[in-house]
């Protein structure tokens, strides 16, 4: 059955839970675990389509991440699904020796990644996820941009061998994709190009990198080149220097601590390959607030308008540090 | 090199179809578990780090299932329709890897690697590495989680009804939160095929359990669990595989609380405290534990001649 691309705006968990059911319906192995936000996370399509191979735990999701340990070794392809900070904070050990250590086929759906979950408050904000997940050992890191690429993120992988953690989002997302996308491909897209800047963006910073692009060139006359990396682990850094290697300098936007997410993935790459002045939009050293999803964003600065003004402060520093390129194009 | 002398024991363990046809009696289960003992004994002389103290207590629970209850096959280890053994209590390994090696998954030359870098016996359980290990263990409380997991797996392949999944649960496990998580889904999904073995020893890092953290009445917690929970001696071959062998036939999570002594079979390790994971095996404390094993087992060997055979 072919999936209905979205063309309003849809939170990217939606995508998890339509491509979830259809998994289930074409793959028997599919199993699909969640810890009492079934709703939330959407994991509840698949489970009111397949009752006897889904498991709601309650609130128990050490209990969970151990149980899809089991399944897996015995041959399930276990889908589970609760709350980002419940799945990479309450049980990062059951994730790390359980699942990544050994290296089984288990997928994370990590729904209600950030801030823009809104009033719920700091306690539910999960906002170092990524750096955690990065940090641990055969994981793979997958922050889709909007609903059509969350759904081909949980459709491909089925596919893959390795254990994944998937970052999904509350709000309502623009689309950033018109259709499903056939591929994650490298998990680094050029959404748009130009010369002067990067802006590398993940999960629901895509659309307003894409947005602050747009006042650049209209405000400035800034020609700004707009990444989406939807896989942050691993990183395909090919993508990202040939970008850093055209406009020698870069803004990096996340909904994530800057520490250990991606600001910390490119500056790592540029550094050993290509020093740059990559600039950084994200969480400092605190933790979220409770608000509208959306007033919780503009008060971190995770807007449009934050990453243009991000992008005219990294653009003052161009000329004065960003040196010939260490490969790709000549620097003009 | 005293104790790196082989195990003489010229009968290799029964295979899997010898086994359903003729079940190695009580006595000759006793015999094997020193056998282990001896092994671990051995392995820890060589590796001079690990947990003897912890694979002496569930010395007799490993026996009971690896020679007798547990329905694997070396030649076959991917077997769909296979038990599974899960060691919850993953720092105990040695005395699995003695049991896995006894029975072929792997050269028992490979026990003298054990911790060592570049072998294959990890210091903990590791299904990446080493045949006829599960899933990996080693940090408490995620053991009975994963048997559940396995246990769920088991009936959506239709294979419940013949498979079944043996845990080994320490003290320290039944410490941790998520085994009551555990228990509680268990019930709640109604697993038919789980078996947890609590190798209740009493002793820990820190000291007494009932020191450190009393977890008081173990088979009554599992009871309000909604488990089957009964309570054995953990060093009564008898008494252990009568309550392994009942356990599966009940179509319910079954809980056996095994009373045990932290280093069963050494007497100067038996039920002391201050040998957990500490380097305790000395070359003059392995001749010494060894003599007294090899005591054992010419004992029990001898016995078992004399018996011919008999109970069942």
């Amino acid at each position: 059955m072919p999936a209905e691309a979205k063309t309003e705006p849809t939170p990217t968990r939606a995508g998890y839970g339509d491509a979830l059911a259809d998994l289930g319906e074409s793959h028997d192995d599919v199993v699909a675990l969640d810890a009492d936000l079934a709703v939330s996370t959407q994991a509840i399509k698949f489970g009111k389509k397949f009752p006897e191979r889904f498991f709601n735990v309650g609130a128990a999701e050490a209990n969970m991440m151990s149980m899809a340990c089991g399944l897996a070794a015995t041959g399930k392809v276990p889908y589970c699904s609760t709350f980002a900070v419940f799945a990479a904070g309450r049980a990062y050990d059951q994730v790390r020796l359980g699942i990544a250590h050994n290296e089984l086929k288990v997928r994370i759906g990590a729904s209600h990644g950030g801030v823009s979950l809104g009033e719920d408050g700091a306690s539910h904000q999960m906002i170092e996820d990524i750096a955690l997940m990065r940090a641990m050992p055969r994981m793979t890191v997958v922050v889709p941009a909007d609903y059509n690429q969350a759904y081909r993120a949980t459709a491909e992988s089925y596919e893959r061998d390795e254990p994944m953690y998937m970052r999904f989002g509350r709000p309502a997302t623009p689309g950033v994709y018109d259709d499903i996308p056939e591929t994650l491909g490298t998990g680094v897209d050029v959404l748009r190009e130009g010369k002067d800047i990067s802006l590398i963006g993940t999960g629901h910073m895509v659309w307003r990198a894409l947005e602050a692009a747009e006042s650049l060139e209209a405000e400035d006359g800034v020609e700004a080149e707009v990444l989406n990396v939807s896989i942050v682990k691993p990183l395909h850094s090919e993508t990202v220097l040939e970008s850093l290697g055209k406009t020698g300098v870069a803004v990096t936007a996340e909904e994530h601590r800057v520490v250990g997410g991606l600001a910390d993935a490119v500056r790592q790459v540029a550094a050993e390959q290509h020093p740059v002045p990559i600039f950084a939009v994200g969480l400092g050293d605190e933790f979220g607030i409770s608000g509208t999803g959306e007033a919780c964003m503009e008060h971190f600065g995770l807007t449009a308008r934050g990453i243009a003004d991000r992008a005219r402060e990294a653009l003052v520093l161009k000329p004065i540090v960003s040196r010939p390129p260490l490969f790709g194009p000549e620097w003009t | 090199m005293r104790h790196l002398t082989p195990v003489p024991d010229p009968k290799p363990p029964p295979k899997l179809a010898e086994r359903e046809e003729a079940k190695p009696r009580i006595a000759e289960l006793e015999r094997w578990a020193t056998v282990l003992r001896i092994d671990c004994v051995r392995m820890l002389a060589v590796a001079k780090s690990g947990h003897l103290d912890s694979s002496l207590s569930a010395a007799d629970i490993v026996a009971a299932l690896y020679y007798r209850v547990l329905r694997h096959d070396p030649e076959n280890p991917e077997w769909p329709a296979r038990d599974r053994f899960v060691l919850c209590k993953g720092h105990a390994a040695p005395i699995q890897y003695a049991a896995l090696a006894q029975h072929g998954y792997f050269p028992l030359e490979e026990l003298m690697g054990l911790r060592q870098i570049g072998a294959q016996l990890q210091g903990h359980p590791d299904m990446r590495r080493t045949p006829g290990i599960e899933v990996s263990t080693g940090s408490l409380g995620q053991g009975l989680s994963m048997c559940v997991g396995i246990g769920l797996a088991l009936r959506l392949d239709g294979l419940a009804e013949t498979a079944h999944v043996f845990g080994v649960l320490s003290d320290g496990d039944c410490q941790e939160g998520q085994t009551w998580e555990a228990a509680t889904a268990a019930v709640h999904f109604g697993v038919p095929n789980i078996t947890a073995i609590v190798d209740y020893n009493h002793l820990q890092t820190d000291g007494t359990t009932e020191e450190v953290m009393d977890i008081r009445d173990v088979r009554a917690k599992f009871e309000a669990f909604g488990w089957d929970a009964v309570e054995i001696d953990g060093h009564d071959m008898g008494q252990v595989v009568e309550a392994l062998e009942r356990s599966r036939t009940l179509r319910k999570p079954a809980a056996i609380v095994a009373q045990t002594k932290k280093g069963k079979g050494v007497s100067a390790m038996e039920g002391r405290f201050g040998f957990h994971g500490k380097a305790a095996v000395s070359p003059e404390f392995a001749a010494d534990a060894l003599e007294e094993l090899m005591a054992t087992l010419e004992e029990q060997t001898k016995a078992l001649h004399e018996e011919g055979g008999g109970e069942s």
